[in-house]
């Protein structure tokens, strides 16, 4: 065997072949932002054809790729691998760990991604045109009436899949087995905690989402009737199957999100998390109910009774974990020494624009009520402010964060900040006034619109170009940062910041804890 | 508990892999065998391509190197383990690893066994016009009455495609006879029985061989596996004379409506991983008896792979009650 050497290999090789969890985080998060860009052309293509009535720019049908690819790449390309990213580069070196437990499979996880999307981008260029049966890919749209590149998505589905499901397995084995001595589960930090979490809920429900494009494959190919009623199959069964996947997915795309604001706030007030059990606690609820309230996606898809009334109750239940969070973040900053860095205001967005996207779920969650937004344009506006308010923001916030830790260079807090208010701003004047054209009833998934919402989805589309134009600024500043940003090299970049990879010198070496560190008996997540 | 002594010893240093191209060669063979069997299933169902047959081939070295990577890749931390770099450490990573990937197997077959209970349960009976849900079955499929296993599709019901132009998509034909015990003419000609003996048995068989091997009987190990192996082997054949006789005799085919579709579904991807378990068991085999692998104490290969064989047992003992049985 080679020596075991402490620097990167040089070339193009160092990339392909690495084992090391830094390099694997680093291509993660770079590939999920060349997929935020895609997903985001995507939607300005969207928003260009919805700035007026009418059809303007693209043909109906393309629009409807628009829709799906925006949202399946965003979901599957953007906001999950960015995670995986952001656990890559942190888990190891916040319990202590040389590196991931399983570092080739680990390389894997990362590579059979982009060959996946670029399967799925294909698509676009083939006969009969990319998926056009919106994210959900309800049967029989997606099975019956698909066009034939929808073979080709299921198997990108699957690949995606396999790289959720390894990628996940590895954080759980490095989480169970390899924190430093003396690093208990209750000392953890909060992010791996929420990751740890995020975990269990993917290797639980990937599955179940593959064995649903199986099912649609075998219906489109072998002649099956899963989807099929004149078979005596059921189209609503694809629905059921999907959200039972779908709603723990929307849990693993917040959870980490949830994490990365726990351990920011606490550092930007600088106190301690306020009420670190309960948060945990809060997780892990949050995560079982993920599983027992799918159906609250399909209240209009015709179920007794009996079965919406369970889901409504057992829906709203989830407010409560959550507003255990909300108000732990709060009671964080309640009498802190707050100071307002970039990623304290990302934070603070995610933490008032995710409250209002709460509130809208709990709206959604009431079943007479949702027969009136179901499909509507209030639905889009209620995840957009949980996705990318919520997850969004917070990515953003975490690279922020830990930028200058990953880098030893300091960003450019002006130009951070710049980004924080025109994103903040470009955000809300998208996502805003969409709840209005929602409520008085304008369907989602349509290219075109009755004159009433006009005004409302012209303010909608300039929004989304601000907060679409204001991603450049964040990607300048992040290049720029590496290339020529001023250099660090305190270990505690934020005086507030506390845990184990503030420990560790600045930049972050290519090798962390080959001797794993002695935890003392204080709290290590601060 | 090798965990706490580790603690009380400080830590082993955990083994680190070098740099390695493993990852990026199975990436290329993965991609080339879903991008092969993608050309290859359209052009299947829908025709017009005249690339028909180099996809197939696109499929083949897919798969092919695909599966000699991994196989490397297995040699690979074989190596590392008989070369002493696996801590007590690392081997818990890899015990993790195993029993997580096991659990992802047992929710990928609940999305099958779910859509069978659903159907059964649910929207069977709501087809046929039961309960507040199945106030449609008038208009859609009047006439449609629910068994399991049903005795007719309800396209048949209504009269074929042209009879109901609405949610009347594909081609549906009952089968003559299903698989359940109700259907078996005689208990001893009843095919689902004698594999569940077996499969049972090879459950028994290879925890008697991981006895043998906890207590150092090398030769005892190898012929309980061997027979385990064996047993895996004449399951399988069994399933595809069953196959056999569902498509040749029973008329029971994909195209059977739902009932063929859960009954293939499910006894399908269960009888794929017998296979894939059958085959790491034989592995294991030759691995002991050419490498002379293992000892008493060491032998993850094949805890491992018996692991998996307990899994397919267990998931077999829920198709037999709930396929074949009820």
């Amino acid at each position: 065997m080679g020596a075991h050497h402490h620097g990167p290999a040089r070339g193009i090789t160092r990339w392909l072949f690495t084992t090391n969890h830094k390099d694997i985080g680093t291509m993660y998060l770079w590939f999920s932002f060349a997929m935020f860009i895609l997903g985001g052309a995507f939607a300005m293509i969207i928003r260009a054809e919805l700035f007026q009535p009418g059809m303007q720019l693209v043909e109906p049908g393309f629009f409807n790729q628009m829709t799906t690819l925006h949202g399946l790449v965003m979901v599957f390309g953007a906001i999950m691998p960015s995670f995986v990213g952001l656990a890559n580069w942190l888990i190891p070196m916040m319990i202590g760990a040389p590196d991931m437990a399983l570092p080739r499979m680990n390389n894997w996880s990362f590579w059979i991604l982009p060959p996946g999307f670029l399967m799925l981008a294909s698509t676009l260029f083939m006969e009969g045109g990319a998926p056009a049966f919106g994210w959900t890919f309800y049967a029989p749209l997606s099975t019956t009436y698909a066009a034939p590149s929808v073979t080709f998505f299921i198997f990108a589905i699957h690949v995606l899949g396999m790289s959720s499901i390894m990628g996940s397995i590895n954080i759980i084995a490095t989480v169970m087995n390899m924190r430093a001595p003396g690093m208990s589960y209750m000392k953890l930090p909060l992010f791996v905690w929420t990751w740890l979490i995020t975990a269990f809920l993917l290797v639980a429900v990937m599955p179940v989402l593959a064995g649903a494009v199986t099912m649609m494959l075998m219906d489109i190919h072998f002649g099956t009737s899963f989807f099929s009623a004149a078979g005596g199959g059921d189209p609503v069964l694809f629905q059921h199957i999907f959200w039972f996947f779908g709603h723990p997915e929307v849990y693993i795309i917040i959870l980490p999100a949830f994490g990365v604001v726990s351990q920011i706030i606490p550092a930007f007030s600088r106190k301690p998390l306020f009420g670190y059990a309960s948060m945990v606690y809060a997780t892990a609820s949050i995560a079982f109910l993920s599983f027992i309230v799918w159906a609250h996606h399909m209240y209009t898809v015709g179920m007794p009774v009996a079965g919406e009334l369970y889901f409504m109750y057992a829906t709203m239940l989830i407010a409560v974990p959550t507003g255990v969070k909300v108000f732990n973040w709060i009671s964080t900053m309640w009498r802190g020494a707050l100071s307002f860095e970039t990623p304290m205001l990302f934070s603070i967005g995610f933490l008032v624009l995710f409250t209002i996207g709460g509130f809208t779920g709990l709206m959604l969650s009431i079943a007479p009520a949702d027969f009136q937004y179901h499909d509507t344009y209030f639905v889009v506006a209620h995840f957009h402010y949980v996705m990318v308010a919520g997850a969004v923001f917070s990515m953003t916030a975490a690279v922020y964060f830990w930028l200058p830790k990953w880098t030893g260079r300091m960003y450019n807090e002006t130009m951070g900040k710049l980004h924080f208010w025109v994103s903040f701003v470009g955000f809300n004047i998208t996502f805003f006034p969409q709840h209005f054209v929602g409520l008085a009833g304008m369907p989602r998934r349509v290219p075109d619109y009755a004159l009433q919402f006009a005004d409302f989805n012209m303010m909608s589309s300039i929004g989304a170009f601000v907060y679409g134009a204001s991603q450049i600024l964040f990607l300048y500043n992040v290049i720029a940062t590496i290339v020529a940003g001023e250099k660090v090299s305190d270990e505690k970049v934020w005086d507030g910041a506390e845990g184990l990879e503030w420990t560790v010198p600045t930049p972050a070496p290519y090798h962390t804890f080959e001797v794993p560190p002695k935890v003392d008996t204080a709290a290590a997540h601060g | 508990m090798a965990a706490t002594e580790q603690a009380a010893s400080g830590y082993q240093k955990y083994y680190v892999p070098d740099s390695s191209s493993l990852a990026v060669r199975a990436t290329v063979g993965l991609l080339l065998t879903v991008f092969g069997g993608g050309l290859v299933l359209n052009n299947m169902t829908f025709g017009g391509s005249h690339e028909a047959g180099s996809a197939k081939w696109v499929l083949f070295i897919g798969l092919a190197f695909f599966i000699l990577t991994l196989a490397s890749w297995f040699r690979t931390t074989i190596r590392e383990n008989m070369q002493g770099m696996n801590s007590a450490q690392l081997s818990h990573s890899y015990v993790l690893g195993m029993f997580w990937f096991i659990f992802s197997e047992v929710m990928f077959f609940a999305a099958f066994f779910g859509t069978l209970f659903y159907v059964r349960q649910l929207a069977g009976p709501w087809l046929a016009g039961e309960g507040e849900a199945g106030r449609m079955n008038d208009l859609l499929w009047p006439g449609f009455e629910f068994s399991w296993p049903p005795a007719i599709t309800p396209q048949e019901a209504v009269g074929g495609t042209d009879a109901q132009p609405i949610a009347n998509n594909g081609d549906f034909v009952t089968q003559d006879r299903s698989m359940s015990f109700a259907d078996a003419h005689h208990w001893y000609q009843w095919l689902p029985m004698w594999n569940t003996i077996i499969l049972l048995s090879s459950s028994f068989t290879v925890h008697v061989a991981h006895t043998a091997l906890l207590n150092d009987e090398r030769a005892r190990f190898n012929r309980w596996l061997g027979i385990t192996v064996a047993l895996g082997i004449i399951f399988v054949g069994l399933q595809a004379a069953e196959y056999y006789e569902a498509y040749a005799h029973f008329g029971l085919t994909l195209n059977s409506g739902i009932y063929g579709s859960t009954f293939f579904m499910l006894t399908g991807f269960h009888g794929f991983h017998v296979a894939m378990g059958m085959t790491m068991l034989l592995v294991q085999l030759i691995r002991s008896v050419k490498g002379h692998h293992f000892t008493a104490s060491d032998h993850f290969g094949f805890e491992a792979s018996s692991w998996y064989w307990h899994f397919v047992d267990v998931v077999w003992v829920f198709l037999f009650l709930f396929v074949y049985i009820l």
